[in-house]
This record gives structure tokens, sequence and C-alpha cells, in this order.
């Protein structure tokens, strides 16, 4: 388990401030933050480049707040993956198991054990210089993890990666975290959050301001920044149980109505979520045949700056944002029955890896 | 700009550059053209022009290396820290390029004579500094010294700090980085640096003469000809240096640029 405890450190323009949260072993934490919000500072602090002003990092009881880098068990995944480019894929692998002294026989076996986890058997005596941004991944990946660590901290993976990258890499990532190893992943994009992590803590100049479980954040949003920031009222689990890569694709919400959306992931478990803006409201369900109608029942009406917030309750809670206009029109308030629609290419799916 | 003032542009400039060219070349390749082959043959077999072109190459080879050792590490110092007085640290560091050189002779001979501090030291362990090999590689580490420091320097400055950290979080203890990370990635430039050093401590004549006259490097030999038996006599033995050391520092830029 790893605690973070008070973690401050103070830089000539920015502070991070009294940083505190845990990671249970086997967890996939995700750290969530808009650029310059202090996750990769927080990552330089825990892998222990950079030594904090005050405050206590413990890994599985033990302090290791002054233990230097590379001694502390944990692994680091860098943004731009830091492939040394004077070394093939091979050495690259190999380079920390060497400096642990390992036999260049147990050496051979364990990179050639590795590159086939990876899949990059085939790519161990290409420099790097000349591998695609994939294959780099794997390689920078692989050589992480050469050494078993504890903990494995990923800053930005999945950034400024192509989609079919995107989906490959988060298997690996989640096949990783199911071998044992706890990861602590930050990024900017609450989409890999919903995806990958079973446990979010989002971070903002700074400060980390709500932490929890993936779902119950994205659902319980305690504050306006996190609101606005995971983005996602309109979040839902769902089973799917029809998909089709050109068509539409439907599954069941936890209601049990059904929601129809445009998927490339062939994936039975996943998320769903639609913007506020994109809700349809009426007070009859004039078209039989259309998709994605929920009826349900008003309970609550918020004013906003560009008209109302609507929340109906379907079995699970719909937000919609109508105008002024509409909103007189319908005669919405609380307590009358209303239909919410929701066309399937607003709905976006997040596969559940 | 139009074809034409673009034309009269690069023809300016075409002009102006082989005027510069050739004010180097011209002087070196007329010495060349009025020496005879034979007076430059009979030179070639002189045992002491042998001998002073190899005493040339020899120190200058020994001092770049020898050198380097702590120049290196000098020159990563000022590429990863800021200290203070860093500024001063590189204003010393160009020291030698602006010192006249006959001024760093005087400076070393009073450090290296028998009074001086290292001279005082070295004669009470029975060693004589002052007109030998030693004396000589002081004289030429000292002014060609900033062309290894610079040239590492900025080597260092193009390895990116990531990948050092990167090492560090993989187990490797800083000297191990230094060593596997910086000095590898770094090494075009520091290879360029030293070859560049060797090249300018080769070529030392005013600092070298006043604290070695004898035993005579090969550009204090070119002048003890000049001055003693004129120019005639001088020109062959600088032909053959001057091919030497195009040999040699040509030969060591292809070698390391190969890396």
């Amino acid at each position: 388990m790893l605690v973070v405890d008070q973690i401050s450190k103070r830089l000539p323009n920015f502070s991070l401030s009294e940083i505190t949260f845990k990671v249970s072993k086997g967890d996939y934490f995700m750290l969530l933050g808009p650029s310059g919000s202090g996750k990769s500072l927080l990552l330089q602090i825990l892998s222990g480049l950079v030594n904090p002003d005050s405050g206590k990092i413990l890994l599985d009881g033990k302090d290791i707040t002054r233990t230097p880098a590379g001694k502390r068990n944990i692994g680091i995944l860098f943004q731009d993956l830091a492939l040394f480019p004077h070394l093939n894929a091979y050495s690259n692998i190999a380079y920390p198991m060497k400096l642990k002294g390992l036999s260049s026989r147990n050496l051979k076996q364990k990179v050639y054990e590795l590159a086939e986890r990876f899949s990059i058997g085939h790519l161990l005596h290409q420099r790097v210089t000349h591998l695609s941004g994939g294959e780099r991944q794997r390689v920078a990946l692989a050589r992480t993890v050469a050494l078993n660590p504890t903990l494995l901290l990923l800053d930005e993976p999945l950034t400024a990666v192509d989609a079919r990258l995107h989906i490959d890499l988060s298997m690996l990532l989640r096949e990783i975290n199911r071998f044992g190893t706890t990861v602590i992943h930050v990024t900017h994009a609450y989409e890999e959050a919903i995806s990958l992590a079973n446990r979010v803590g989002v971070i903002t100049n700074g400060r980390i301001v709500q932490l929890g479980a993936t779902l119950d954040v994205f659902q319980n949003p305690r504050s306006e920044f996190v609101a606005q920031f995971t983005g996602a009222k309109n979040f839902f689990k769902v089973r799917v149980n029809s998909y089709s890569p050109q068509g539409l694709s439907s599954g069941a919400l936890v209601n049990g109505s059904q929601i129809a959306f445009y998927s490339i992931n062939p994936c039975n478990l996943g998320f769903v979520f639609f913007p506020e803006s994109s809700v349809v409201l009426s007070l009859q369900s004039d078209a039989q045949s259309a998709v994605n109608v929920f009826r349900g029942r008003v309970i609550d009406i918020f004013a906003q700056r560009f008209g109302y917030e609507v929340i109906i309750d379907c079995g699970l809670r719909v937000f919609a944002l109508v105008t002024h206009e509409s909103l007189v029109k319908l005669g919405i308030k609380p307590g009358i029955e209303i239909f919410a629609t929701v066309k399937a290419n607003a709905v976006r799916f997040i596969p559940a890896f | 700009m139009s074809n034409q003032s673009s034309t009269q542009f690069r023809l300016a400039f075409i002009i102006l550059s082989a005027f510069v060219l050739l004010f180097i070349v011209a002087p070196l390749l007329g010495m060349f053209i009025r020496t005879p082959f034979k007076d430059i043959a009979t030179s070639a077999a002189d045992a002491e022009v042998v001998q002073a072109i190899w005493l040339s190459i020899s120190v200058a080879m020994v001092t770049s290396l020898l050198f380097a050792v702590p120049a290196i590490p000098l020159a990563y110092l000022l590429a990863r820290y800021d200290f203070p007085l860093k500024s001063v640290a590189n204003g010393i560091i160009d020291l030698p390029v602006v010192v006249p050189h006959s001024v760093v002779g005087i400076a070393l001979l009073g450090f290296i004579a028998g009074d001086g501090l290292i001279g005082r030291s070295f004669s009470a362990i029975g060693f004589k500094v002052l007109g030998t090999p030693f004396a000589i590689s002081l004289a030429m580490a000292f002014v060609s010294l900033p062309f290894l420091i610079n040239a590492a320097r900025d080597g260092f400055l193009q390895v990116p700090v990531r990948l050092e950290q990167a090492a560090l979080t993989l187990g490797a203890s800083p000297f191990q980085v230094f060593f596997t990370i910086s000095i590898p990635l770094a090494w075009q430039n520091i290879a360029s640096g030293i070859v560049m050093m060797f090249a300018r401590g080769m070529s030392e004549f005013g600092a070298v003469i006043i604290v070695a006259y004898h035993p005579m490097v090969a550009s204090v030999m070119i002048y003890d000809r000049y001055t003693t038996f004129g120019l005639k006599y001088a020109q062959p033995a600088a032909i053959i240096f001057l091919m030497v050391s195009l040999i040699v520092f040509i030969s060591l830029r292809l070698l390391s640029h190969k890396r």
C-alpha cells in the first residue's frame, strides 16, 4: 500500500499543498487534473526525482520519502517515454537488469520473456529511434516493469496516441495491473479514468479536491470544478447486448432500460455518457420508433447561466439543459411526468478494460 | 527579392567567401609550390624533424587524453548545475583564448621555474619541470583546454535531462548515469572537443617556446630553422609538419564522427 501524507513542495511559480491519499495494493488509481495542476510534479516526487519540502511517503509501511530514485522499487513511464536513443530495444529493456547484475544468460531469458509478453520480440534488435509510437511505448513499458516494481507510475501514457493504439495500450495497462502491479496513472482525460481506474483523485492548483471510487467521483462531484472537469453528469454503467461496428449498438442500463449508441469497441462492459444539452424533453413520447426515450419524473430544476438544468428520475438520474422558453412552454415543474430523448449519436461509449 | 537582386546578393557573398577561403589556403599552397620536392624528401629523412613532429603529436595526444579526465566532469557540471559564480567559471574557461600566448608562457614559467610553486615542489623530489615534455604539456593544455570544455559542455546540454532521470529511476547511480547515458549521448561533441584540443595543442608555439625551447616540438624547430638558417631551410620542415598535422587531424575527425 502507498500512503502519501501531507506532501508539499514549493517551486518558484507553483506549489503542491498537503497532498494526502492512499493507494491500496492492486489498485488502478487515476490522478485526474488539467495541465499545470501538479500531476507530473507529484509523480516525480513519488519516483524520488524531486524531494518534497515536507510530508511523508510510505510504501508497504516503509518510509521512502528520502530514499533515492531507483531504490524505491517504483517504476515510472514518462510521457515522452525517455527511451535511450543510443541503445537498441534489447539494451533498453536490459538496462535496469544489467545494473542489478543479472548474469548474461538470465538477462537474455528475461528480456525475451518481456518481449514476448509485450509482443515486441521481432523489434529487439532495432534502434528505438526507428520504431513507431506504439512500439516505442511497448519497449518503454517492458523496460519499466522489467524489475517488477511494486508501484507503476504512468505519466499521461495515452495522450497523443491514435484510437487503435489507445485501445491496445489500455488493455496492456489493465493487464499489467491485473498481474498485481499497483498503478498510479495521471491524465487530463476523464475518459481514461472511466475506462481504467477503480479509484480516482482530482487535482487542481496543486491540491487534491476529491478522492474516491471512479463512479462515485463522477456521479457525485463535490465541487463545481470537479463537475466541470469530469464533465459528465449523464454518466452510466452499461452492459452491451448488441454490438455492431457499422450500425447502432445497444446495451442495458442499471434501471433495465435500453440505450442505443455508436461504438467501435467490441466490449461487453462499459460506460455511456451524453451531454445535458443533448437531452430533449417532451410531455409525450410521440415517436414510437425513436430510440433512447426515457420516461421519468422531474425531481428538481436549477437555474443556470444559460437556461435551466432539469433533473429527471427515470430509475437513474438524467440531467437535461433547457431554455427558459421550453421550461415555460412545457410547463416543467417538479413532480410532472416527462420524456427525455437522447439521439444515439450524442451518446458516447467508453469501454471498461 | 527580385531575381536580379537575388543573383547580385549571392554573387557578392560568394566573392567575399572565396576571398576568405583563399586567404587561408593561398599561403599554405604557395609554400607547397615554391618548395622543391627533393628538399621535402631530405627533410622527411632528417631525424631532428621526425623527432620534433613526433614530440608534438605524442605530447599533444597524451595531454588531451589526460586533461579530458577532469575537463569532462567540469563540462558536465557547467551544463547541468547552477551554482554561485558559474558565469565567472565560464569566463575563466575562455580566458586562455584571449590571453596572448607569450603571456601564458611567461605566467607558466613563473609557476614551473625552480622558484615557482610547481617547480619548487618538483625539484624537492629531484624532478626538473622546465625544458621537459611535461612543461610542453602544461603549455599545450593551458591554451587548448577551452576547445574540449566548451565542446563537451555543448554536448551535455543536448542530452535531455529526462533520459538521465529515467536511468536514475531504473536503478542507476549518478556515476552509472554519467557513464552509460550522458557520456555516450554527448560522445560526438566530446570526441570532437578532444580532437580540437589535440590539434590546438599540437600547433602551439608561443607558450611552449618560453617553457621549453628544448626538447624541440615541431613549431619551435621550424622557428629555430628559420631564425638560424632562413626561410628556405624552414619551409620543407613546415610542409612536412603541415601534412602530418592535416593527416592526423582529418583521421581523428573522421574517427570521432564515425561513433
